[in-house]
């Protein structure tokens, strides 16, 4: 059923608009998150970077880190265009993988969610139709692969699943929380800040109406008859999350996104009205019925693509493997869809400890952290361990001996009172980073438990 | 199915307009008026206005006056006399101040009006130099450890072992005109700066805060829930007892307390702070009577009294164990600073409920940079 599966040819022009609309969106993210200055202030200001576990290597560059960004924005209107598209999305993904991997404090699934779609695209023939490397070989096929389409609508797919998922918790469901905090809060929105954002049963709808639209919105994309409904509900989830939060461009990535899972036919309007604005149109450009893969790559890429979706569905489990409340611990919290899931804030202070003399004084944060970083690592025990090593090794160099690192943390989860979050006793300079559970986390003793997924 | 495609994305867009991208002081007037709120914040940033930070400031207005008078006089005719009536003008001003140095927002913020009134510890050796070479400029930044409070805590107390040779140095010694000259100055300058603050809000600062209720980075009720916790965790609590107790660098400082040449004030005003914190988190009056919409009935609305009890519990604690300490911190440093460092302890014990607890509840980000959520 798969090899048939596999020759199942369908309309290229979903694809085609599809790497457009990308690239383009890729491209004013980049332009937006360059002119609000968060290049500078996020990646050239900091004299200390988060690193994921493996990637300590990658790390920003100074002033040539713009040259990233560069970079990445080129290739994003490369891909746009479709112009040497291969070599345009490997760059692309690349370099804003490279960018995303700098430094962690800015983590956001929305980031993953392009890294993993930019990945996926390199195996996928985009450029087939509507680009520039088809007018230059003078070559558009009508017809790709189905799967090609299709496993960008897994991915959509995925996304909106897990995070419905995710959602399956007694917190979300039976406690409103964080919805609670954060829509009472938005009193200050005209015609329903005073009113119905200050509703506990508005708080309620809209825990469980999001939870429904996570979980239900992939399906009623797919199935025909309720389609443009899906849509609409998709424009106006989104809309209205952009609305409350500031989540930058997320939501018009998803609404553009969502496209994908709309007809043909409107995609040939969608490319016919471009090609009508288009300089390109006098020349003549050959019509070849269906793409074809060459044979190597006819061989390989399904099965990469399998693979790839495999590590997608298993990888939000993972957290399984760890004792303890995921969001509290966070192990394996990450690159899960665990999106607006939970409100978390912590305040820990370190103190660096002489092991002989028992001397000890405490660290101002902010003159090693940006506010931002200061922020995400207060609540977040792989940084708590990775700063603490940092102070560490800071203080070695400044001829401190027999250095020790204690952290003072405590963190509000949902609404909860603060809570003790790292052992105060345990001598963080002494412990490795690693994908084993911490033991130095002070499990989590709310009497509200956390139930659920 | 085109059309109807099109009428979504101009839907989206529409939508899209009238939504705030964040990040601008945006003030919807006219709003608060149309819907009934349970929760009046624009009530609670006029209490706060008017019968907590105004009273306040009015009142340290009130004894700024009278120091400078106090310094007019004992520039006039300086004997023992104007010299005590200054120490005390001085002191009650200095006691007052506790009240207002938590309020850097407005034009206290703007012109960096702490940071001329009360930078310690003082660096003698710029006051010297001013005095010995004149033509300083006192707004100059570098100069910020060399005026307000602390001068004068100097001028006053500091520049000899007893008072017959403090006075001489304004009456016999050689540079008795440039010491004169210097105190003058700074009381003028505090007496200016006072003026500006105090004017500002009651020349229309005050409307502008109460109006700014809505809920951005520059909203009045974030920046004054960040400029509470600023000033708590720095002004307070590392400056006044952390910083001498050493507990930012292994080793004690006790020259680094307040009101160092006096000797036995800095207790009596780091207690006048603590109170002052409690009771604007309390909203009471500052002139007496009673509480007022704050930071603890808006927790009470928003459900969570568990966070104003562990405030004031906490609060209470650390009042009881800075009440042990010797009046004189420099004394207590040097001869027990384990109890510096237990009082410590229990201020940053109250540091979690405000800055984690408290604005988590509100919503309100502690100091905000800004980028992209999930």
């Amino acid at each position: 059923m798969l090899s048939k599966y596999r020759n199942i040819y369908t309309d290229s022009a979903p694809l085609a608009v599809f790497r457009v609309l990308f690239g383009l969106m890729m491209f004013g993210s980049i332009v937006r998150f360059w002119m609000y200055g968060w290049i500078d202030s996020l990646y050239i200001q900091p004299k200390f970077f988060f690193s994921y576990y493996g990637f300590e290597w990658v790390q920003p560059l100074g002033n040539y880190t713009y040259l990233i960004f560069s970079i990445c924005a080129v290739a994003a209107l490369c891909v746009a265009f479709g112009y040497k598209y291969r070599i345009a999305i490997i760059t692309f993904f690349l370099s804003f993988t490279y960018i995303e991997l700098m430094d962690k404090t800015t983590y956001l699934n929305h980031y993953y969610f392009i890294s993993l779609l930019s990945f996926l695209l390199i195996f996928l023939p985009a450029n087939t139709r509507l680009s520039v490397d088809a007018y230059l070989r003078k070559k558009e096929y009508e017809k790709v692969p189905r799967w090609t389409i299709d496993s960008i609508k897994i991915l959509l797919g995925i996304v909106y699943f897990y995070a419905g998922l995710a959602k399956l918790n007694s917190d979300w469901l039976l406690r409103a929380q964080p919805l609670k905090i954060w829509l009472t809060s938005k009193y200050d929105l005209p015609f329903i800040g005073e009113n119905i954002m200050q509703q506990e049963w508005f708080h309620y709808a809209m825990s469980w109406g999001g939870t429904f639209y996570d979980l239900t919105i992939p399906f009623l994309l797919l199935y025909r008859k309720t389609r443009f409904l899906a849509f609409f509900l998709v424009v106006f989830f989104h809309v209205f999350t952009r609305v409350l939060f500031p989540i930058g461009m997320f939501p018009y990535i998803m609404i553009v996104s969502s496209l994908i899972f709309f007809d043909a036919k409107l995609h040939r309007t969608i490319i016919a009205f471009i090609q009508r604005l288009s300089p390109l149109k006098s020349r003549v450009v050959e019509r070849i019925s269906e793409y074809h893969y060459s044979v190597l790559s006819k061989k390989l890429v399904p099965n990469i693509v399998i693979l790839f979706f495999v590590v997608q569905l298993l990888m939000p489990w993972r957290y399984l493997i760890y004792p303890g409340e995921l969001f509290w611990t966070e192990e394996g919290y990450r690159f899960s869809w665990r999106v607006m899931l939970i409100e978390k804030s912590g305040y820990t202070t370190f103190k660096i400890v002489d092991g002989k003399t028992k001397k000890y004084f405490y660290v101002e944060n902010s003159d090693f952290l940006t506010p931002f970083q200061e922020k995400q690592m207060s609540s977040q025990p792989d940084f708590i361990l990775e700063y603490a090593h940092y102070l560490g090794d800071h203080f070695a160099s400044q001829g401190h001996q027999n250095i020790e690192v204690y952290a003072e943390s405590f963190v509000a989860l949902n609404g909860r009172l603060s809570a003790q979050f790292i052992d105060s006793s345990v001598n963080l300079y002494n412990e490795k980073e690693s994908f084993k559970h911490k033991p130095w986390i002070v499990p989590f003793q709310h009497d509200i438990k956390i139930k659920g997924l | 199915m085109y059309k109807k495609f099109l009428a979504l994305v101009v839907f989206a867009g529409l939508i899209f307009a009238c939504s705030s991208s964040g990040g601008g002081g945006g003030v919807d007037p006219g709003d608060d008026d149309v819907f009934v709120d349970n929760f009046d914040r624009g009530a609670m940033l006029t209490a706060l206005a008017d019968q907590v930070i105004t009273q306040a400031y009015d009142g340290f207005h009130t004894q700024m006056i009278m120091l400078n008078q106090a310094g007019m006089n004992f520039v006039a005719a300086p004997d023992q006399t104007t010299l005590s009536n200054l120490r005390n003008g001085w002191f009650n001003a200095y006691k007052v101040w506790q009240y207002i140095e938590m309020f850097n927002i407005g034009k206290a913020e703007e012109l960096q009006y702490s940071f001329y009134m009360n930078v310690y510890p003082l660096s003698v050796t710029d006051v010297e130099n001013n005095i010995t070479n004149g033509g300083y400029d006192l707004y100059a930044v570098g100069n910020q450890d060399a005026v307000g409070f602390p001068a004068l805590d100097y001028l006053l107390y500091g520049l000899a072992d007893n008072d017959a040779d403090i006075l001489a140095k304004y009456t016999t010694d050689v540079n008795a005109d440039g010491y004169k000259t210097y105190l003058t100055d700074v009381l003028t300058q505090m007496d200016d700066l006072t003026r500006l603050v105090v004017n500002d809000w009651g020349e229309g600062y005050r409307d502008t805060f109460i109006n700014n209720s809505g809920n951005t980075s520059t909203s009045s009720l974030n920046i004054l829930v960040n400029s509470f916790v600023q000033y708590y965790e720095k002004k307070l609590r590392a400056n006044k007892i952390g910083i001498p107790a050493g507990v930012f660098s292994g080793n004690p400082l006790p020259d680094k307390v307040e009101a160092l040449y006096r000797k036995n004030g800095s207790k009596e005003l780091a207690e006048i702070a603590l109170q002052a914190v409690e009771d604007f988190f309390n909203g009471k009056q500052y002139n007496g009577g009673a509480e007022a919409e704050s930071f603890k009935t808006y927790l009470s609305y928003l459900d969570r009294d568990d966070i104003s009890n562990n405030i004031l519990s906490q609060i209470n604690t650390a009042q009881a164990q800075l009440n042990s300490l010797s009046n004189n911190f420099y004394e207590q440093v040097n001869t027990d600073n384990s109890q510096m460092l237990m009082t410590y302890d229990e201020l940053q014990k109250v540091v979690v409920f405000i800055k984690n607890d408290m604005p988590n509840a509100f919503n309100v980000s502690i100091v905000f940079q800004d980028n992209d959520g999930d």
